[in-house]
């Protein structure tokens, strides 16, 4: 196989493995997984909560209560 | 004031908060170098005589300063912060972690002093000579290692998507900075590169151009993925369109480096290839874009009241711009026309100051108050008024070098019936100076900016733990 077939089909094995990711993400199956990684940024905040609130220290409610939301208005 | 590590990990927040504090300084630096040799292209004699001060060696101090010292720092800062938030662990390899920032600064360090000195191997964006880039190379190594490892001692089982990007980014500088640094030194200070003419320039701008797709954007977009749905208290519009944006991004950005030499000795092929994959990464990062500003919808109340997320959403605005922009100027028939003009420095100060630096602006503000022990920054009205000096700069920066890029390019091609040049260089550049001048007070004006955040950010710093108390919404 000379050199050009060889990119050519380099270039079609990438463009599948392009077009195999896309339909793994948009697969239903996949979605319900998805969102609870793009909520997973919330959680921590949720679990330091419950942290604190079992180490019960009241320095600690300052902190959660800050890194909850961070509403700066 | 005391610095408690409280959370039920104990997150290694030192070193995030020394490169969060460094960012802030090193932009006020890198901008104020700026706005020096800015004013030098108006009044030369800001020079003042001097080999160090001239506008050759402050050139790449500027660049450097804004992009290694502020851009980097952000990126250190905000990547060590979420790769530990997100993975829920402390960040691997304490010691190591804090010989990246010593180290960092180092090489900071050694640019300041080595380029106003002469000292460059005359790469663009990689001047540093070798000795340095030794230095960046073992750091770099360092942050990889401290990086990759907080991921795989993570306590979560997915690796949420911004971290898939600082890691793309972490590992192809590596590559890059490792690839095009390749030189046989002939003494201490100077060094000649491995590579031979055109394979050099296709080299130099294979990093020169990646150095912008995965420094100043797969970077900050590990920064957008985190802090937008953050600051915005919800998750990103797609997290199906995150994953395609960062398979595609990643896999075009590497091919679209010989956009900068076209219509130089460089083979006409590998000139096209350039223009094509620059054209065709339009998609990703249009698709990128629109996935961290829908982020926002049906939430778009919030902008009116949180300066933070302007900076962030308005970065965003700036990097459809400029990415809409990129590919165009890629294009060989218009790149005749743009190339080596002011237009071309307008498109970088829209993609730095626009994008990489608003969206640094906006992490940092997110930041500093988690870091410090506050519920918010020292002043809200500040940073409003930080987000409007800021724009206003750019806006007078970016459309002062359009209109006098243009007006360059178009001067330059103008021949007269006789086939003779109607315009010598003297008189377009005489025809510049007024757009110089605006841009030189939209430098000033990015500048200040600089200044009340880094006074903000030590009021903050410097506030009782824990006395500036979140305001809540009505």
């Amino acid at each position: 196989m000379d050199y050009g077939t060889l990119r050519g089909l380099v270039a079609l094995l990438i463009l599948a493995l392009f077009i195999i990711i896309v339909v793994w993400s948009y697969s239903k199956k996949r979605k319900s997984s998805f969102d609870d990684v793009a909520n997973s940024i919330f959680e921590e905040d949720l679990a330091l909560r419950e942290q604190a609130a079992k180490e019960n220290k009241a320095r600690h409610l300052d902190i959660n209560n800050k890194q909850e939301t961070n509403n700066n208005v | 004031m005391t610095i408690s590590n409280t959370s039920a990990v104990d997150y290694n927040f030192d070193v995030v908060r020394q490169f969060t504090v460094m960012t802030v300084i090193w932009g006020i630096v890198g901008t104020l170098v700026g706005v020096l040799i800015a004013g030098q292209l108006i009044w030369p004699a800001l020079n003042f005589e001097t080999p160090w001060l001239t506008y050759s060696r402050l050139r790449p101090l500027h660049t450097n300063a804004v992009i290694f010292a502020f851009g980097t720092s952000a990126l250190f800062a905000t990547s060590y912060y979420v790769v530990q938030r997100t993975c829920q662990t402390r960040l691997f390899g304490g010691k190591l972690a804090s010989f990246t920032f010593w180290g960092w600064q180092a090489v900071i360090l050694s640019a300041v002093i080595s380029l106003p000195l002469g000292y460059t191997s005359s790469k663009e964006y990689a001047e540093l000579e070798w000795p340095i880039d030794i230095l960046i190379a073992v750091v770099w190594i360092s942050y990889a290692i401290v990086f990759f490892g907080t991921l795989i001692k993570r306590k979560t089982s997915h690796i949420y998507v911004a971290n898939w990007f600082f890691g793309g980014f972490i590992l192809t500088v590596a590559v890059l900075h490792i690839g095009n640094s390749m030189v046989i030194p002939v003494s201490m200070m100077k060094s000649y590169s491995i590579y031979p003419g055109a394979i050099d320039a296709m080299m130099q701008w294979w990093y020169g151009h990646n150095a912008v797709g995965f420094l100043l954007t797969a970077g900050f977009l590990g920064m957008m993925y985190y802090f937008v749905p953050k600051q915005a208290e919800r998750p990103v519009y797609s997290y199906r369109l995150s994953i395609v944006h960062f398979w595609a991004l990643v896999s075009l950005y590497i091919w679209a480096g010989p956009h900068h030499l076209h219509y130089t000795a460089l083979p006409d092929w590998a000139q096209s290839v350039g223009m094509v994959m620059s054209i065709v990464l339009f998609l990703p990062s249009w698709g990128g874009m629109i996935n961290g500003i829908m982020t926002l919808s049906g939430a778009w109340h919030k902008l009116r009241h949180d300066p933070i997320l302007r900076f962030l959403i308005v970065s965003l605005s700036f990097y459809g711009m400029s990415t809409f922009e990129g590919p165009m100027m890629a294009i060989k028939s218009v790149n005749a026309l743009s190339h080596y003009t002011d237009w071309t420095v307008g498109h970088v100060h829209s993609g730095a100051l626009g994008w990489v630096a608003m969206v640094s602006i906006g992490a940092m503000y997110h930041l500093i108050p988690v870091l410090f022990n506050q519920g918010r920054m020292y002043s809200i009205r500040l940073i409003s008024i930080h987000f409007w000096i800021h724009t206003i700069g750019i806006v007078l920066y970016i459309v002062a070098m359009w209109i006098s890029g243009v007006m360059q390019g178009l001067m330059w091609r103008a021949v007269n019936t006789d086939g003779t040049l109607t315009y010598s260089f003297v008189e377009s550049l005489t025809a510049s100076y007024p757009f110089y001048f605006i841009r030189f007070v939209g430098g000033v004006l990015v500048v200040s900016g600089f200044l009340l955040m880094a006074y903000n950010m030590f009021k903050t710093i410097g506030a009782k733990d824990g006395s500036l108390k979140a305001i809540e919404e009505a």
